[in-house]
């Protein structure tokens, strides 16, 4: 395998995606520049602040801190493929509702943190949205309004849930 | 106390313009954007705090031929970027005077490639003596800014007289003195400074960037590139986060930026990462305010005598009008019939300090708020009653003889503060408490107020123009250069518009913040926003209903299709429906400049904040357990933004008083990453409580005064007081770190170690 | 970002066997990788000094937790999130489990591996101090084969290590004692969560009418290594838990401690903490110590 081009497959937002690309090119920077995903933010670069979250294969990581050659094969999920037939996700209305987001830039990794939670911990205490969520730095809200966004949507999906 | 109301918009909480994009990740933020051809830029820096530069060496091994490179030589018109003084240059020229001065700009097509060239240029100094504080500073010893005279490393100096402050020593029974000190803080909004820049012969240099004030870059370029207005063009795009910190940051990265796509001719995108940006972009000054004050045996303040200094770093960029700020907060809420303010912001050769939610007020109001403490103490009373003995009120004057003709409730603020965080239940249960626990909890309050909008004669000199449109598809837009970056400002505007127009709020947008298109509504700080800003757009609605009704046979009881019909036909009449306006001061607002006496703020927002800590006494680290927020800040326009303002800045003064600490090492910024300069985090911020009263200001638009500064102002010595309730230790300095405690806290028990070991 | 990764080689293998004969054929040339935490850090910061990477993540070999009638075993490539969620470990080694909890956040212990935590070499790791008051033993291979050694003997310095450079970290070995024990672990950051450890002390022990028949103390970030309190655990077996065993403890560990000033913290403030937590284990045994 070559060092400076490596040719990876992997399945992004439910859709597969091939590049080329060094093989200890970030998966952040790929997401970004060969797939054009720039929901996903940099915001430090050595994996503190969490704005770069995306799930892959199922696990929360930081996108900044993960080699491409390391993601041949993996399912990837970023803020993109959040919605849902084009509906916005439950948590994303209410980041809206609550006022969760507001200069906007760690939201995408915020959303996902907290759909993370959400997936394995449908009805997350202040507490366990807090630890959920410790990894995601927001200046801006004091992550009040957050963590009510959280708790908001896990209540909705509840209630649809209960509704079906 | 709630103000009654028929409005329809303003006041509910209407969702966040821009807020579908956010949250699908689909805002472009600077970073997020390209353009054809375009090339990356990096920047060399200064690495010793101040020196002659005797030559810059390029390592034969790099290819330079494929890079641009620009010096200060390269700059077509005045080498400065001037906020208030024209002395910072945009590239080091002959001398640095800080660590990490930009000196040389290169630039290549494939953005990995710059850090080895950086790394490829070497610079040869002379080293100068630097001066790294503000007590070097004041030695004068060595003048490292403006005459060398008295004058000398001084940017500004205020003094300021009421009453008569020597008259009262005598007679008082109480004096209390106290010193009180600040650290820097690092903004650290989520998205680092960046900037895009295009150069054309023809339409002249447009810039795109992360940005507070597209003006002051305009104004900037305009300089660095010797360009008439109409041939630069700034263009703010989605902000994540600025705090102050791109209020006046941009306007050097945009022409840096600028001057590489002058010398390429291609566009060029530079963007800091995370070290970059903290080693080399601007803090919250630093300040020591001492305080000397009589109190007769009542617990009235007789004379307060004041005396502040802040560390401005190497050039003067706002550090005038930050001292200026915190001059005038200084005296806190309080009534006093003598007082003798003096403040000086001093150079120093560190990265020049600027602009910061609060703008010098959080630093002057923990000096006063934890010296009213000492003064409670001292007299005998409790933190609550010697505030209520000292608050101003209606009528009363501040120390610039301002008259309290606005309703002052600081009373109805406390006991609301007071009730809400059961203060008097819980500082009894600590206290019964504590002895019986390695973990000592304390509660404590601060009382403060936050002037709204420009100080002193600022707004008039603004002489802001701001308006709305009305487009072909039936849009109202907000015609502003007032930005967003979090806080609201879309969300709001286009509230207070729709209000004004009696139309929807999902009827009117936000012209693109283009000096191109939009008029210079001035720059987005100071909380003038909602107030100042807000009241130009209220008016300009007003206006432009008026003109349908005239001109374009609008009715009363309209609906929106009405008036999009009215509107139609006034474009007939008028060619284009827009209607403008520019500020006016409110009546009977009047400032003196040169005595600093007068109206230093049309409005102020009033607040008091309760703090809860817990102390452990194992590890010497405090932690706010619970914060509760009362506070007016005149019309509330939108609950769920107001209410977000208040507990983003809660949760950033918590970090100012326990968490956030800039080392420096000889100038230069020692922890400058995220996971050394340490913020709050989800875990870190407690249960955070906001109560508005809501008393409307009649020239704030729909009764809106400034909120989004004021809780930087009252956290820090609210949790110091409280630390001192918890372990009845004064700590008069803050970042307060679990190793000052533990210094304060053991040195006793050293002393005694010592003597036994 | 400051690195540039064509500046770098960077190859994935077959299996544990070809990564192995890799790092025995060019000695020193190879830097394994696994969850990046650090190398990507440094990579990020453009001071990854590695110019050849070999991939370690996801090798099989590497990623299980087993557990035997004797013994847990911990994969080197086991992540921290699983370590925190697993059974054996949460019932059996829960101040493993806790340390791993407070690992960074929960996208970095999805990632960080235990050797990587390990053989990164860091003063304040944080589950150091775990695996040594529960006796681990670090399993190393390499081409050749295995070699087993008591973890408490593996670092020799600042980021020095018995790891030679054709070996990896195969497994961590932890005993499985059922006996009632005392257990203590405190983490000291600057905050609570995404904090690096400015000190912290780990403790197991047994006390038979006041008097401690067993017990480990460990700590990070007071020497240049993660350390075993060998002397304070001295100064404390088989003693009442009176004043002047308490008063011997204390000399002992300052004695064997050797905190530093850094960024984080100072060197006054660890060797003063480190006492408190040792205070409050102590405490801690003399309650719950049947009488």
């Amino acid at each position: 395998m070559s060092s400076r081009q490596f040719a990876i497959q992997f399945t992004v937002n439910g859709q597969s995606a091939r590049v080329e690309a060094p093989p200890l090119k970030r998966l952040l920077d790929v997401l970004r520049e060969d797939l054009g995903l720039t929901g996903t933010k940099e915001g430090c670069g050595e994996g503190e602040c969490g704005s770069c979250s995306v799930r892959m294969n199922g696990a929360l990581v930081n996108s900044c801190l993960v080699p491409i050659l390391q993601v041949e094969g993996s399912v990837v999920e970023t803020v993109e493929g959040l919605t849902v037939d084009g509906e916005l996700h439950p948590l994303q209305q209410a980041f809206i509702e609550c006022g969760g987001a507001q200069c906007g830039i760690c939201t995408p990794g915020m959303l996902v943190a907290a759909s993370h939670l959400l997936s394995h911990t449908p009805y997350p205490t202040v507490d366990e949205i807090r630890e959920g969520l410790a990894g995601n730095l927001c200046r801006c809200t004091g992550f009040i309004k957050i963590f009510e966004s959280v708790i908001s949507a896990a209540a909705k999906k509840g209630s649809q849930a209960h509704a079906r | 106390m709630t103000a009654s109301s028929n409005l329809r918009t303003v006041g509910t909480p209407q969702l966040r313009k821009e807020g579908v994009d956010k949250v699908l990740g689909r805002a472009k933020y600077i970073d997020d954007l390209e353009r054809e051809g375009i090339w990356y830029g990096a920047t060399v820096r200064s690495t010793i705090p101040r020196g002659r530069i005797l030559a810059i060496h390029y390592d034969a091994r790099v290819d330079w031929s494929e890079f641009v490179i620009v010096s200060a030589g390269d700059i077509p018109g005045k080498n400065h970027i001037q906020m208030i003084s024209a002395d910072q240059p945009c590239l080091a020229d002959g001398q640095v005077n800080h660590c990490d001065e930009a000196i040389v700009l290169i630039a290549h097509p494939d953005k990995r490639r710059l850090p080895e060239a950086l790394a490829a240029i070497y610079i040869d100094y002379e080293p100068l003596r630097a001066v790294l504080s503000i007590e070097e500073s004041e030695t004068q010893e060595e003048i490292i800014w403006g005459p060398h005279t008295s004058e000398g490393n001084i940017f500004k100096q205020f003094h300021l007289e009421k009453g008569n402050v020597d008259s009262v020593w005598a007679e008082a029974a109480y004096i209390v003195e106290g010193e009180y000190r600040t650290g820097a803080q690092e903004h650290l909004y989520i998205e680092n400074n960046g900037a895009i820049a295009e150069y054309d012969e023809v339409t002249g240099i447009t810039v795109w960037g992360s940005l507070q004030c597209p003006f002051y870059v305009h104004k900037s370029l305009m300089a660095v590139f010797d360009l008439p207005a109409e041939k630069v063009r700034v263009i703010q795009v989605e902000t994540g986060g600025a705090f102050g910190g791109k209020e006046d940051y941009p306007s050097i990265l945009a022409a840096h930026a600028g001057l590489l796509a002058m010398k390429a001719r291609r566009p060029i995108k530079i963007v800091y990462d995370r070290m970059e940006d903290l080693a080399a972009t601007t803090k919250r000054h630093p300040s020591r305010t001492r305080h000397r004050t009589a109190i007769d045996k009542n617990g009235k303040l007789l004379a307060m005598e004041i005396d502040i200094a802040t560390d401005g770093g190497a050039y003067a960029t706002l550090s005038s009008t930050v001292l200026s700020r915190a001059t005038l907060h200084s005296t806190g809420p309080y009534v006093c019939p003598n007082i003798r303010i003096t403040s000086r912001a001093w150079a120093t050769n560190t990265v020049p300090c600027g602009a910061f939610r609060g703008f010098g007020a959080p630093q002057s109001i923990f000096a006063i708020e934890r010296h009213m403490e000492q003064v409670a103490l001292a007299v005998g009373l409790d933190s609550d009653e010697i505030r209520r003995r000292n608050f101003l009120h209606d009528g009363d004057t501040t120390a610039t003889e301002q008259v309290m003709v606005e309703p002052v409730i600081l009373d109805t603020l406390l006991d609301r503060a007071l009730e809400v965080s059961d203060f008097h239940a819980r500082q009894s249960e600590f206290a019964r408490l504590n002895p019986l626990s390695p973990v000592k909890r304390g509660i404590g309050l601060a009382a403060f107020y936050h002037g709204s909008g420009f100080t002193g004669s600022g707004e008039r000199y603004l002489n802001s123009l701001a308006g709305i449109d009305v487009t072909t598809d039936n849009k109202v837009r907000v015609l502003v250069s007032s930005t967003e970056f979090g806080q609201g400002t879309n969300t709001i505007l286009t509230q207070i518009a729709a209000e004004a127009l009696g139309i929807g709020y999902e009827d009117v947008i936000m012209a693109p913040c283009d000096t191109g298109i939009v008029p210079n509504s001035g720059p987005t700080v100071a909380s003038r926003t909602s107030m100042v800003v807000g009241k130009l757009i209220e008016r300009a609605g007003r206006q432009l209903v008026t003109g349908l009704r005239q001109d374009a046979g609008l009715l009363d009881n309209y609906s929106t299709q009405d008036f999009f019909t009215s509107c139609l036909r006034y474009r007939e009449l008028h060619g284009k429906v827009e209607s403008l306006c520019r500020y006016e001061a409110p009546p009977n607002i009047y400032w003196d400049d040169q005595h600093y006496r007068g109206e230093a703020y049309p409005a102020f927002a009033w607040a008091v904040y309760v703090a809860e800590v817990a102390v452990d006494t194992t590890t010497y680290s405090a932690e706010v357990t619970n914060f509760h927020t009362v506070q007016e800040v005149g019309r509330v326009l939108n609950p769920t933004l107001a209410a977000g303002q208040i507990e983003g800045g809660v949760a950033q003064g918590i970090g100012y008083a326990l968490y956030e600490k800039v080392l420096y090492n000889n100038g230069h910024m020692l922890n400058n990453q995220m996971t050394n300069y340490i913020m709050p985090t989800a875990q870190d911020v407690p249960s955070i409580s906001v109560h508005f009263e809501e008393i409307p200001f009649a020239h704030g638009a729909f009764g809106a005064k400034g909120i989004g500064e004021l809780p930087h102002d009252g956290p820090a010595p609210a949790i110091l007081n409280a630390i001192q309730n918890a372990i009845n230790q004064s700590f008069t300095s803050i970042p307060l770190l679990p190793e000052d405690i533990f210094i304060r806290v053991t040195s006793d028990a050293h002393e005694q170690e010592q003597i036994t070991v | 970002m400051r690195g540039n990764p064509e500046s770098h080689h960077f190859i994935d293998a077959a299996n544990l066997d070809e990564i192995l004969a890799l790092l025995a054929k060019e000695p020193g040339e190879w830097t394994a990788i696994a969850g990046g935490t650090e190398i990507m850090v440094a990579h990020a910061a453009g001071r990854l000094s590695a110019k050849k990477l070999i991939n370690l993540w996801g090798v099989p070999e590497l990623s299980n937790i087993v557990v035997t009638e004797t013994h847990l075993s911990i994969g080197g490539g086991v992540t921290f999130n699983q370590i925190r969620h697993d059974a054996t470990i949460i019932a059996e080694f829960p101040l493993l489990a806790q340390a791993a909890s407070w690992i960074g956040s929960i996208a970095n212990q999805s990632r960080a591996t235990i050797a990587g935590n390990i053989v990164n070499g860091s003063p304040a790791a944080d589950a150091p101090p775990a695996l040594l008051v529960y006796d681990a033993e670090i399993e190393l291979i390499s081409h050749k084969g295995t070699r087993r050694l008591a973890y408490s003997d593996f670092h020799t310095g600042y980021k020095q290590s018995l790891l030679l450079s054709s070996e990896l970290v195969l497994a961590i070995h932890l005993p499985r004692h059922h006996e009632q024990q005392i257990k203590y672990l405190r983490k000291v950051g600057t905050r609570r969560a995404m904090a690096i450890t400015k000190v912290a002390l780990a403790g197991t022990a047994s006390s038979v009418h006041h008097a401690i028949t067993r017990i480990r103390i460990a700590a990070a970030s007071v020497a240049d290594r993660p350390l075993r309190l060998i002397a304070t655990e001295a100064a404390l077996l088989n003693e009442p838990l009176n004043e002047s065993t308490l008063s011997r403890a204390r000399k002992a560990l300052w004695s064997e401690v050797r905190p530093i000033d850094d960024l984080r913290s100072t060197a006054e403030y660890r060797k003063q903490v480190i006492a408190n937590l040792l205070d409050e284990f102590l405490t801690q045994i003399a309650r719950s110590s049947p009488s």
